[in-house]
This record gives C-alpha cells, structure tokens and sequence, in this order.
C-alpha cells in the first residue's frame, strides 16, 4: 500500500485541504496574538459565513469565488462591530470574561443558524465541483487547487499588510507591546476590532473556498475550528506563517492517516500530534517562547 | 347485608346510567353528523437533524395518503370519519421518538405509523407498545425490531434478513446472467449499526457464493473527503464496488469515483443511500450512470403507484422510498380501520394480523402479517438508466434488463 500511485494523490490532496484548514488558523492565530484571547465563536463565525455563501449562491446566484468578494468586507465589518461593540464592552478588561463572551457568541450564532435554517445539510452544485486537473500522477480537484492559490495570496497579503502599513505596524506594536504601544499613541481599541475584523474575513475566504466541495450545517465550524486550534498550537500561538506550516501538516497528516488506519480513524493523528507538541514543545513550531 | 347491597346496587345503578346518558350525550351528535368526528393518525418522522430529508419525504407520502383518504369519503365503516393527521418530530434520535410518542398518546391517537430510522423505530415502538397503540414501521430493517414479541408492531416493509439475502441471490443471477465478469468485490460501509452490520455479513457471505472481497473501508457519517477511499479503490482495481452509506456520503463517494476515474465494472449497492434516489439521478446523473442497488420500490406495473408518482412530481418533490412506502403504510391503516368499524387500538390490531391488504403499491402482494412482519414484503433491483431508475429483477416486475459490466466511458 505504500506504492507511490497511492501516497504521491494523498499527499497532494492533504496539503490542498491543509491550505484551508491553515487559512481558517490564521484567523485564529491573529487573533490570540494580538488580543491574547481564544475565540470561540471562530467555529461558529465560520459557520455563519459558510451560510452567507450558501445563500449568496442559491438565492442571488453568485459564484461562490464572486461572493468571496463581497463577503470579505461584509465580514470584515461583521469582525469590526463584534469586538467593537460586544465583545470588547462585556469584557470590561478581563480577559477570562472576553473567553466567556465569544463562547456565548458561538452558542447564539449556532442557534439562531439553527432557529433560521433548520438542522438540514445542504449543498452547493457547481459545474466545476468535481473538474479535476490532471498532473499525470494524480487527479487534483480544481476547487482545492483554486483554494491553494487564494490562500496563498491572502497569507501574502496579510504579511505585507502588517509589514508595510501603517495600521499592521500598529498591530504588530499592540501584540508585542500594548501599554507602550498606548503611549505611543496608538488607539488600542481600534486596533482590537481592526485585528478581530482582519480573523473574521479570513473566515469569509475560507467559507467560500469550503463551499463548493464541502456541505454546510449549523454545526460544521466546529469540525474545522478543532482542527485550526491544533493547527495554532503547532505553528505556534500568534504566529502567521506557523499557521500556515502547521496547516499543510496537519492536512497531510489527516491524509495519511486516513489512508493507513481507516477513514473513520483518520483525525485521529491530528489530535496525537497536538498532544505530542503540548507534551515535548508548548510554544509551537515557530512561536515565541512562553 | 342486604341493605348494603341493595345500597351498591343503586350506586351502581346510577353510575351506569350517568355513563350511559354521558356516552349518550356524545354519541347522539357524532351520528347525526359523521363527519365532524375524527379518527386521529400519529405521523411520527424525523423531519429535522441528520435524516431530516428522509423524515420529509416519509411525512409527505403519509400526509399524503391521508389527504386521499379524506377526500374519498374518510373512513365509511366509521360513518365517514376523516384522518387527522398528528405530526411528530422524531428529530434523528430514539428520544425524540420516545418523546412523541408519548405526546401523540396524550393526544389520543389510533395508531401511530413511522420512525423511519432502525433505532427510532425500535424505542418509538416499545413505548406505544406500553398504550396498547397499534405502531406500523415504514421503513427501519433492523430484524429486532419485530422479533421482539410486541403485540402493537407492525412491518409493511421486508426487514434486513430478508433484503440481504435477495440481493446476494440476485447478484449471483445478474453475474451469472452476464458471463461471470465479477469476481473480486471492495465494500466501503459507514462505520454505524446498518453499513458495518452489512459489511460483516457480505464479509460471510460473499466468499460462500464464490467471490473474493479484497478490502472492506470504513468511514464515519458524516465524511467530507473521500479522495484516499477511492485512491484505494484504483490501486485495487476490484471488479465491483459495494457501498453501504447514506445519501450525502453515497453521493460524494460517487462523484469523486467519477472525478477520479475510477471505474469497476459495476457498483452493486445493498439499500444504497443514494443508488435508488430521483434527487440523486437528477442533480448528477454522470455518477450515477449504471449504479445497480437492491432496495424497497414502488411495483412499476402498477397505475395507482405511476399514479402517485405524477401527484408526487407536479408538487416538485421526488418520488423516493420514504414517500410510497408511507403512503401505503396509511392505506394500510385505513384498511384496518375499515374492517375493525372502530377506532379502538385493540380492534385496530386484530384488524391489522387479519390483515389481506393488496391496495397499496409496493410489489408485495397481498399483504400477511406473522408475528408483525409483512411475510410478503420483498425489495427489488434496481439499475440507474440513461435518466431514470429502471427495476431489473426480479423478472415479474422489470423494466428494463441489467447492463452489467458497465460499459467504458
């Protein structure tokens, strides 16, 4: 089972899905470095940004790659007004309370997902769903190729938003340093939603690049958002390119190990990988020591 | 003594004539006007959850029945009497069930018919079974279910002995038929009670009638990626694909056989949660091309069940299973209800062991109850043609004949 016809297609395909899954830890990532907080409603933001391009398929009959467009805004805002006007009021500067608000958040966007659309899966048909590439050795399905490329582009543009401008110089002062990075003058609460809004339209990407190979449900975030928490531990806390190393790990890893133990065991080198990184590095493939 | 007798008597006597003017009171009207009384059905699916398509379906084709059931008069033994539909949601879950049929026994129903789900229906009937209320599975296999000595249960349909064993003997016909191309087999089952289940007797089975199962996949529902299950497939290169799943993971598993190229020369499905489906030709016909599945149908000779068919796609639906196996479950009852002149659950049971019920339109026959299993129940095969499902076997019923090996793309 070890012949190259089999492993050389799986590897592939692993690195196509842990782009995705690398994109959706960036937001993560991004998040906890600057802000020091988990997000829990990443899972579910995700979710609800999935449901945005379902519906901006089926009812306005926009491409999910053209809804993309529209939705990283719409999301951005979304990003922006959360941190601004819920999150950030009700933690009151504590930060055990901003983990209890984005938990809560989660709860009440899964559910009004549910209360509006019902428990049903639903899928998106797209001509080219199922169109492969064909490399001589494998059939690469163009969706995740496609995908490869955006999130590459996106994680390219981010690094040059926080290297070049003047708002990512800021965002980088906050995450290293936020009462000198007060001083200075910087408005760290803008900052805040600035960095919130910057994870929460990485989700709206991520969404629509999921969309025409993958089905949505009020619960599906929560597949991808335990996968991005290992994949942030891995690259390590904060860190935006060990998001996107740790997600091509960790999708080939899903890979193989579903291709030698069995589909139905197939997540579970995600989560001996996360125990093994806690266990013998905690500070992650590329991240600062603690 | 006789002093207090007589005193008993007298009370007796008075109850029995209050309870005699009080059924009076009730009865007086209800046969003046016949149809304002209402035999009430419990309609129970899981119409939200991980089976909510399935539980639709199943609730459309029962709500159905019973829309035709009252238009045609109601029930005449019981002066006209309409069907009132109860609808439960089952939820995907055995509590759910549980829980409404606990409800539709508060609400006072005859009967209860549904749960489509194995377990769903196992639960949902022990506890009617607790009520004395008559309880008629539409579609769970699982052969406990009426194994278990409950007087209340009822299946229209075959169970999974029966399903397994006729697919295996006709897969030895059709195989026969064509000179034998198939010898080697691959399974890929959902890792739940009904895909392992399966897997573990076609395991038995297969060898026993000359075939070689070169490997046997599990994957979880739900599963999102089945690019490395048919990466195994191709290295194998077995002669038939045996899927064991539900609808959303049969229709990924194949579609990315097609997108992958891999092609045996046929896929032979055992209750194939996609193989038998409308939805699923009509959104992907390519992947669906010459998929065989041995399954419960509707008795393509029959006008009553074209008849359906044609109502069921004016509304925009699909004709699935789940539809035409409610609808004749309903037909079924009112039938019983019929013959038993009463709403009584006691009456209602007798009347459905007695049962010789042919008005339905599934290929069964005259419908005959032993020990609550319908002992004419049988599926039939099924074969995905050009753009329509076609039954192949058995013979009494085809519409068209196997094409098998699958020809090259």
């Amino acid at each position: 089972m070890l012949s190259p016809v089999i492993l050389v297609p799986a590897i592939l395909n692993g690195l196509l899905t842990g782009a995705v899954y690398g994109l959706i830890a960036l937001g993560l990532t991004l998040i906890y470095g600057v802000l020091h907080i988990i997000n829990f409603a990443h899972g579910a933001l995700l979710t609800a940004a999935m449901f945005a391009a379902f519906f901006a398929h089926r009812v306005l009959g926009l491409d999910p790659y053209v809804a993309a467009v529209m939705l990283t805004p719409l999301f951005f805002a979304l990003g922006y007004c959360l941190q601004r006007l819920v999150i950030g009021p009700a933690a009151h500067g504590e930060d055990r309370n901003v983990l209890l608000v984005t938990l809560g958040l989660a709860v009440v966007i899964e559910n009004l997902l549910l209360y509006a659309f019902g428990a049903d899966t639903r899928t998106v048909n797209l001509d080219y769903a199922f169109k492969v590439v064909d490399l001589g050795i494998a059939f690469l399905a163009v969706p995740r190729v496609v995908g490869f490329g955006v999130v590459l582009a996106v994680a390219l543009a981010l690094w040059l938003v926080l290297s070049l401008t003047d708002t990512g110089k800021a965002i980088r002062a906050v995450a290293k340093e936020k009462l000198g990075a007060e001083l200075s003058g910087i408005d760290v609460t803008h900052i805040y939603a600035i960095t919130f809004a910057l994870g929460t339209a990485c989700l709206a990407i991520a969404a629509c690049l999921l969309i025409p190979t993958y089905y949505v449900n009020p619960h599906i975030g929560n597949a991808f958002v335990l996968v991005a928490f290992t994949i942030v531990v891995l690259g390590g806390m904060g860190s935006v390119t060990g998001a996107l190393i740790g997600g091509f790990v960790i999708g080939v890893v899903e890979s193989l190990c579903g291709l030698y133990l069995g589909e139905s065991l197939g997540q579970i080198g995600i989560f001996v990988i996360f125990i093994l990184v806690l266990l013998l590095r905690p500070s992650g493939l590329l991240g600062e020591r603690a | 003594m006789s002093h207090w007798l007589a005193q008993v008597t007298r009370r007796r006597l008075l109850q029995t004539a209050a309870a005699t003017a009080a059924t009076g009171l009730v009865s007086a009207p209800s046969v003046l006007h016949a149809q304002g009384s209402a035999v009430k059905l419990g309609l129970l699916h899981p119409v939200s959850g991980a089976l909510s398509y399935s539980g639709q379906q199943g609730r459309l084709g029962a709500t159905m029945a019973v829309e035709e059931v009252n238009a045609a008069g109601g029930i005449k033994a019981l002066g006209g009497a309409r069907i009132e539909a109860v609808l439960g949601d089952a939820q995907s879950t055995p509590e759910g069930g549980n829980a409404e049929v606990e409800k539709m026994n508060a609400a006072g129903v005859a009967a209860i018919v549904g749960g489509y789900s194995s377990s769903i229906c196992l639960t949902a009937s022990q506890t009617a079974a607790r009520y004395d209320l008559p309880y008629v599975v539409d579609v769970g296999v699982a052969d406990n279910i009426v194994t278990r000595g409950l007087k209340n249960t009822f299946r229209f349909g075959p169970g999974f002995g029966v399903i397994a064993k006729t697919a295996l003997d006709n897969l030895v016909t059709i195989n026969d038929q064509s000179g034998k191309p198939a010898k080697t087999m691959m399974i890929v089952h959902e890792d739940s009670l009904f895909g392992s289940g399966l897997a573990k007797l076609l395991n038995a089975q297969l060898p026993e009638r000359g075939f070689q199962v070169l490997e046997t996949i599990s994957h979880p529902t739900p599963t999102r990626d089945f690019n490395n299950v048919v990466l195994k497939i191709k290295a194998q290169n077995p002669d038939l694909v045996i899927p064991a799943n539900y609808y959303n993971e049969y229709v990924l598993l194949a579609r990315t056989m097609q997108q992958q190229r891999a092609r045996p020369k046929g896929v032979y499905s055992i209750l194939g949660g996609a193989a038998s489906s409308y939805k699923f030709v009509k959104e992907f016909p390519e992947a669906a091309q010459y998929i065989m599945d041995c399954n419960h149908w509707f008795d393509p000779r029959n006008p009553k069940a074209l008849a359906l068919k044609k109502k069921v796609e004016d509304r925009g639906e699909f004709y699935t299973y789940e539809v035409f196996m409610n609808y004749s479950c309903i037909l079924l009852i009112a039938d019983a209800l019929e013959r038993a002149g009463s709403a009584e659950r006691g009456k209602i049971i007798a009347a459905l062991e007695g049962s010789t019920f042919s008005g339905h339109v599934m290929p069964y026959g005259p419908t005959k109850f032993v020990n609550g299993q319908n002992e004419g129940a049988a599926p039939v095969n099924t074969q995905v043609l050009g753009k329509d499902i076609q039954v192949i076997f058995p013979q009494t019923f085809a519409t068209a004949k196997p094409v098998f090996p699958m020809p090259p793309a």
